[in-house]
């Protein structure tokens, strides 16, 4: 059966405050979605949303994959249904070695009495770390504890490639990647693409997109995907930024969940001087 | 005025003794522990009131037979006893005991208390109940009242024991009184490895108030690990304290599993001269049980060094008082006193306290201190489930990363996988 998951009018809040608002989109296996557009327009909470992080409460809407009710599902069981989110902030757990954590990881995948073996694991994370040319010894780090903020991004794709998921979301995978390391963790996405398996990609900006070429671009408003194109919508933001889409929409503000009373900075008026 | 002798016969438990033979000075440091269990009041607690744990049941001395081999003393609990040197109580006595040739060779000795009291009181008198001593609190005089079996071990000048040397205190007794006292003695420049594990199957309430002495002599080093799995039943009380004279190192691990209510002070009073001390400390507490931890450097010489972890997991309606003092005095200059303290509470009825104190005497000195005490964080249970990880999977690997930075640096794989069993017993995933 082939991949797909299906968000229909998505509406979602975090801490009462509603930030999507009525999202549609369909990822199927094979395609490359790119999910871009200014900062807080509720990119990050999409994916959130979709992975099912407390935090976030689902006021209406469906998302279905490959045909059963996503938003029924604990954490977990997206997860070991196919579902990955690379995260922007990975969270650090001391004393969990990265090993010990990616076996557990796809031994849970794989259930019961069908655990990987030890030996084939260990085989199959070294291989995956020398794609992402990743230094041997993080096997035995500890899951993320004073990795760098490259480091960790790497890891992340290193789990996806560990976990093979049918749905990737990669969410700001390239903010602070220098561009070696964003060419090496495209060339990890590039490494899974396959058939029965979609991406969706979030991100600010166009140089991603550079290494990894999506099939689909939809710019994300106010909760929502206002437009939707092919790559050449992302290489006109590149070119021209946002505010062509604002015009053409007529939005004034792109934001959505932001206090609209919040401190603006007082015209016409000068800093302490210092002597 | 004072109820908490009442349980206990005390012309008995001396004729007991005495029939035992018993040298007369011992004797003499038992009635002298009976007059001051009436006078002396029970020890003080940080934010634990132990006048509410109703002490006083302590049972009456029963001995067990000897046994000439391993396998029938201390029932299945002797499956957890792997070296050649090792020594099992059995209640009030002491039922088995062995030391190999070599080593008896080299003049070390290893037997039970009250048979090193008898055999070699010239190398017992100096120390017993001299680290600890009878007249602290009330806790520590019914100990030199009433303690039985024990362990004394020795090791002369020089000499490097290799093999960790093993002693099994196994409660099994309805009435038996259960007070073990252990006594170390590292010569100059000698070094041991000392395991012990306490262990209890009873159904009726019992109070064991414990007392472990060390004496490290100049540039000597002995390693401690005490893994505590005593039942429901049992209140533990333990004092656990080095001297460390130049240039020697102390180094404790302690598993507080116990099931039931517990307090233990585990002490390095570091005399010398770039005397050293390190302990690492694991707890987990479940049901309703409070504890009440404290681990102590006091630095008395000058350049020495003391490092402490203690980490306790709380599950259920636990409670864990956590304490650790460094105590740096006067003229101990160039000193460096380290401390840790983490709790964490997987149940909103979990209590856990941690309190660092640094009380320093002299300036030029290192100290410092961390201590936290916090939940399981939910960003990181997220993290992981969306990895396909079950829940308590998830709480698993974080409980179990929380404590890996002690169980981690154990040097004994017996006894590690033994900590680590009674970790999952307790943490209900075993």
């Amino acid at each position: 059966m082939n991949t797909t998951l299906r968000i229909d009018q998505l509406r979602a809040s975090v801490e009462g405050k509603e930030i999507l608002k009525g999202l549609s989109l369909e990822v199927r296996g094979g395609e490359i979605h790119a999910v871009m557009g200014p900062n807080g327009t509720g990119k990050s909470t999409l994916a959130s949303t979709l992975m099912g992080h407390p935090k976030y409460e689902v006021l209406g809407g469906s998302v279905t994959f490959n045909g059963e009710d996503l938003l029924e599902m604990d954490v977990d069981e997206r997860g070991r249904a196919g579902l990955f989110l690379a995260m922007q902030y990975p969270s650090e757990i001391t004393g969990v070695t990265n090993s010990d954590f990616m076996r557990s990881a796809i031994n849970a995948g794989r259930g019961e009495g069908i655990e990987i073996s030890l030996l084939k694991f260990i085989r199959l994370m070294e291989a995956n770390m020398k794609t992402l040319e990743m230094n041997p010894e993080f096997m035995h780090r500890y899951l993320n504890e004073g990795f760098s903020g490259g480091e960790k991004k790497r890891n992340e794709i290193l789990q996806m490639m560990m976990l093979q998921p049918k749905i990737t979301i990669l969410d700001e995978i390239d903010s602070g990647l220098d561009i070696d390391a964003l060419r090496i963790v495209a060339q990890g996405v590039n490494s899974l693409r396959s058939a029965d398996r979609g991406f969706l990609i979030i991100t600010h900006y166009q140089r991603l997109l550079d290494y990894i070429t999506p099939d689909f671009v939809h710019i994300m408003m106010q909760g929502r995907i206002v437009k939707s194109g092919g790559p050449e919508l992302a290489q006109r933001l590149e070119a021209e930024g946002y505010e062509w889409v604002k015009e053409e929409l007529g939005i004034e503000n792109e934001t959505v969940g932001q206090d609209e009373d919040a401190f603006q900075m007082p015209m016409n008026t000068t800093g302490p001087k210092i002597r | 005025m004072n109820t908490i002798m009442m349980s206990v016969d005390r012309n008995q438990v001396l004729e007991s003794f005495r029939a035992d033979q018993e040298p007369e000075w011992v004797t003499v440091l038992r009635e002298q522990g009976f007059r001051l269990a009436e006078e002396l009041p029970l020890p003080k607690l940080e934010k634990t009131n132990i006048e509410r744990w109703n002490l006083g049941t302590f049972g009456e001395i029963r001995r067990p037979a000897q046994r000439d081999s391993l396998k029938d003393a201390g029932g299945a609990t002797s499956e957890w006893i792997d070296s050649d040197n090792a020594l099992v109580q059995r209640n009030s006595g002491i039922e088995f005991h062995r030391l190999t040739e070599e080593l008896r060779g080299q003049g070390v000795i290893f037997t039970g208390l009250e048979q090193a009291v008898r055999e070699n009181p010239e190398l017992v008198k100096p120390y017993l109940m001299q680290a600890v001593r009878a007249d602290e609190n009330r806790m520590t005089a019914i100990h030199a009242a009433l303690w039985s079996g024990g362990a004394f071990l020795y090791v002369p000048k020089n000499v490097q024991v290799a093999q960790p040397l093993q002693a099994l205190f196994l409660l099994d007794d309805e009435e038996a009184c259960f007070m073990p006292h252990v006594l170390i003695v590292a010569e100059e420049n000698s070094s041991v490895t000392f395991v012990e594990n306490a262990v209890s199957a009873v159904s009726r309430k019992h109070d064991q108030f414990g007392i472990m002495e060390v004496f490290v002599k100049r540039g000597a080093e002995v390693h401690v690990a005490s893994v505590r799995g005593l039942g429901k039943q049992i209140t533990d009380m333990t004092y656990r304290r080095a001297h460390v004279e130049a240039d020697g190192r102390i180094r404790w691990v302690v598993g507080e599993m116990n099931a039931g209510n517990a307090m233990a002070d585990t002490a390095s009073i570091l005399q010398g001269d770039g005397a050293d001390s390190d302990a690492k400390v694991i707890c987990v507490g479940a049901g309703e049980q409070h504890m009440n931890l404290t681990t102590r450097a006091v630095h008395i010489g000058q350049f020495s060094t003391s490092d402490m972890v203690t980490r306790a997991v709380m599950r259920e309606d636990a409670t864990a008082i956590i304490n650790g003092i460094t105590k740096i005095e006067k003229g101990a200059s160039g000193t460096n006193g380290q401390q840790t303290e983490k709790v964490l509470m997987l149940s909103p009825k979990a209590r856990g306290d941690a309190n660092p104190i640094l009380l320093i005497d002299e300036d030029d000195v290192q100290a410092g201190h961390a201590a936290s005490v916090g939940q399981v964080n939910p960003e990181q249970i997220f993290y992981l489930m969306s990895r396909g990880i079950a829940r308590a999977e998830a709480e698993r690997l974080i409980v179990y990363g929380f404590l890996a930075p002690v169980i981690s640096e154990i040097p004994n794989d017996r006894l590690r996988d033994r900590l680590q069993s009674l970790a999952e017993r307790k943490l209900g995933q075993a």
